[in-house]
């Protein structure tokens, strides 16, 4: 993570946070006990706020009110323009669901009103997936046409295991021992065959931990480096001594391994980010103050794009914004004014 | 009286929340001029909130300076319980609008003196200038509010037990274990709601169609509480096809004909047309 220099913080001109300010991030998709939940997100004092006592007992609002958002942008200096955003799926026919998930696929019965169900506001889209063929869809296009928006039909380390003895690798399914095993993986490509990855996860999902096991030369990009007495060449996302045809470690992120985790392990997203998130902290005997969601645990949290690559966006830390990604929106957001309070 | 009869549940959603919108709208709401609200809870209002809360997204409707009172709470379940009226509120409709919370009222089942917090529930609405717009639901034994069949048609905000048809018809909410159904509940009375300025019922599905034939084609009854609105001032039945089952043509063919419903439907491609989307005007 880059060490922050500049006196302008993080995260654009987000106030700084106060013991007493209520931050409620707007219209997010949340991991919450094994499931992704369509709710907003609530932050107070550095710790994740349940906001239903909030509004009944304590009758207070959101002080900030921050909506990360893709916005349409010219272009300048500083970046590209942004035309919008194309969002493809859910409406997609479940015939020609390519790498969409099937569970995840919904319908236009209902019309422009689903369409808004499922994106929030349409304002910011230049550009949407959508099957023709689904009931209700001629409408929808239609519609999404009329407002200038283009509507395209699309496309539709394990070690040693021998069977008489297991090893290491028998533990995963072991009746043996009562309390659950944890297993840390790195899954970049490199260290973990694609295979072996879907065995692990396949015989004790509950246990997986995604590890880095990044070294030094993380982030410094393809060439020879010097770590400490070691010469390093770095290629893509593998790093092995050059004077040796040895692994040196890894140079994945995190973000990287539960990207790798969905694709090579075919796990959902929920399991890929409950490995990197809930159950390290079980294994670290914190999962009530991290790794979750929950109300009242720590608010270190990111935001990521979840259409797409899950590129991380913004990441907070005890609810203070530390970091941004160098394209990441704005984050745009609404104070209360002062007559309001 | 107006009854309006539109084809189905999803289309008296859409009437519904497109009239809320265009009420609060023409009122002109502002910080010395709140609109208040009165709310339902239960199956058929949802749909209505899932409305509301697309268009307060969609900015057609804010509630800033609106302020609400509900109906009915139960007595001695948690605030937080999962079937708590403050619970279906706040996950239908209040987590999602821009409502200031020191501006909606929900009963207190839990209050120390349930019949203080009942007298002041009433205190509280003529201190908010009485109610501008009352919504409604019925159950098929026609009770608005817990006003079951024999409550006082001039009844106020007061304890009321339950019956035992409701009871056990809510023991499905409490993973079937009657002992778990709350006995009481707070309840506005049927005269608190007459002193509405203007009342609208939704009843939706063929369960309720007898409760709607007894409500509108037979006498004022205390047996059919929602039957008290025939001698309301400003009432709207707002009904789907269902829901008129039991009504006879005549009445049906009456109220079709003196007031023209043009289908919602069409309003969903001019999302707000002229006068608000609402499709009929008194």
């Amino acid at each position: 993570m880059p060490s922050i220099t500049s006196t302008t913080p993080p995260c654009g001109n987000l106030p700084t946070h106060t013991d007493t300010t209520i931050y409620q991030f707007i219209n997010c998709r949340l991991v919450r006990r094994g499931r992704i939940v369509k709710d907003d997100f609530w932050v107070r004092g550095g710790k994740i706020l349940n906001p239903e006592p909030v509004f009944y007992v304590e009758k207070l609002q959101a002080d900030v009110k921050v909506i990360p958002r893709i916005k349409k942008t010219p272009g300048g200096p500083g970046g590209a323009s942004i035309l919008g955003v194309h969002v493809e799926g859910p409406f997609i026919s479940p015939a020609k669901k390519g790498a969409h998930p099937l569970q995840y696929l919904e319908g236009v019965e209902e019309g422009m009103s689903k369409v808004l169900d499922v994106y929030g506001s349409i304002d910011n889209i230049a550009k949407i997936t959508i099957a023709p063929e689904l009931p209700g869809a001629q409408e929808v296009i239609r519609h999404l046409s009329s407002r200038g928006i283009v509507v395209s039909v699309g496309e539709s380390t394990i070690s040693e295991f021998h069977h008489r003895d297991p090893g290491l690798v028998g533990l995963l399914t072991s009746r043996l021992i009562s309390h659950p095993v944890h297993y840390g993986i790195i899954s970049d490509g490199i260290h973990t065959h694609p295979a072996a990855l879907r065995i692990a996860h396949r015989a004790h999902p509950q246990g997986i931990v995604l590890v880095t096991d990044a070294m030094a030369a993380m982030g410094l990009g393809d060439g020879v480096h010097q770590i400490g007495q070691m010469k390093v060449l770095v290629e893509g996302r593998k790093a092995r001594l050059v004077d040796f045809d040895t692994l040196a470690g890894s140079v994945v992120t995190m973000d990287d391994c539960v990207r790798h985790f969905i694709n090579g392990a075919g796990v959902s997203l929920v399991e890929a980010i409950d490995a990197a998130t809930l159950h390290p902290a079980r294994v670290m005997g914190i999962d009530h103050l991290k790794g979750t969601l929950e109300y009242g645990t720590d608010a270190d949290f990111v935001l990521v794009l979840d259409k797409g690559p899950l590129k991380v966006l913004n990441t907070f830390i005890a609810g203070e914004c530390v970091y941004s990604a160098s394209d990441a929106p704005n984050l745009t957001f609404t104070q209360k004014s002062p007559s309001d309070i | 009286m107006r009854l309006v009869i539109l084809e189905d549940s999803e289309r008296v959603a859409e009437w519904a929340a497109r009239y809320v919108i265009k009420r609060i709208n023409d009122f002109q709401p502002g910080p010395d001029k709140y609109f208040v609200l009165g709310l339902p809870t239960g199956s058929t209002p949802e749909g209505t909130y899932k409305k509301l809360v697309q268009y307060h997204m969609a900015g057609k409707i804010s509630f800033k300076y609106v302020k609400t009172f509900n109906m009915d709470e139960y007595v001695g379940i948690p605030r937080d319980h999962v079937q708590s009226y403050h619970t279906f509120m706040w996950e239908s409709l209040f987590k999602h609008i821009d409502i200031n919370p020191v501006n909606v009222h929900i009963l207190n089942g839990n209050a120390e003196d349930l019949e203080q917090e009942c007298l002041s529930y009433e205190k509280k609405i003529v201190e908010a200038g009485g109610i501008e717009l009352f919504i409604g639901g019925i159950g098929p034994d026609g009770h608005i509010a817990f006003n079951e069949p024999g409550s006082s048609l001039v009844s106020r905000t007061r304890v009321k037990t339950l019956n035992q048809e409701t009871i056990t018809a809510n023991a499905r909410f409490f993973n079937n274990d009657i002992s778990q159904v709350p006995k009481q509940a707070l309840t506005v009375g049927v005269g608190t709601v007459m002193e509405a300025r203007e009342v609208m019922v939704l009843i939706t599905g063929s369960h309720k169609a007898y409760a709607l034939h007894m409500a509108i084609e037979e006498g004022v009854n205390h047996m059919w509480t929602v039957s008290a609105f025939q001698q309301h001032k400003r009432t709207i039945m707002l009904c789907d096809e269902d829901a008129t089952l039991e009504l006879k043509v005549k009445t049906v063919k009456y109220f079709r004909s003196c007031i023209p419903t043009p289908p919602c439907d069409e309003f969903a491609e001019t999302e707000f047309g002229p006068d608000g989307g609402v499709p009929v005007v008194l």
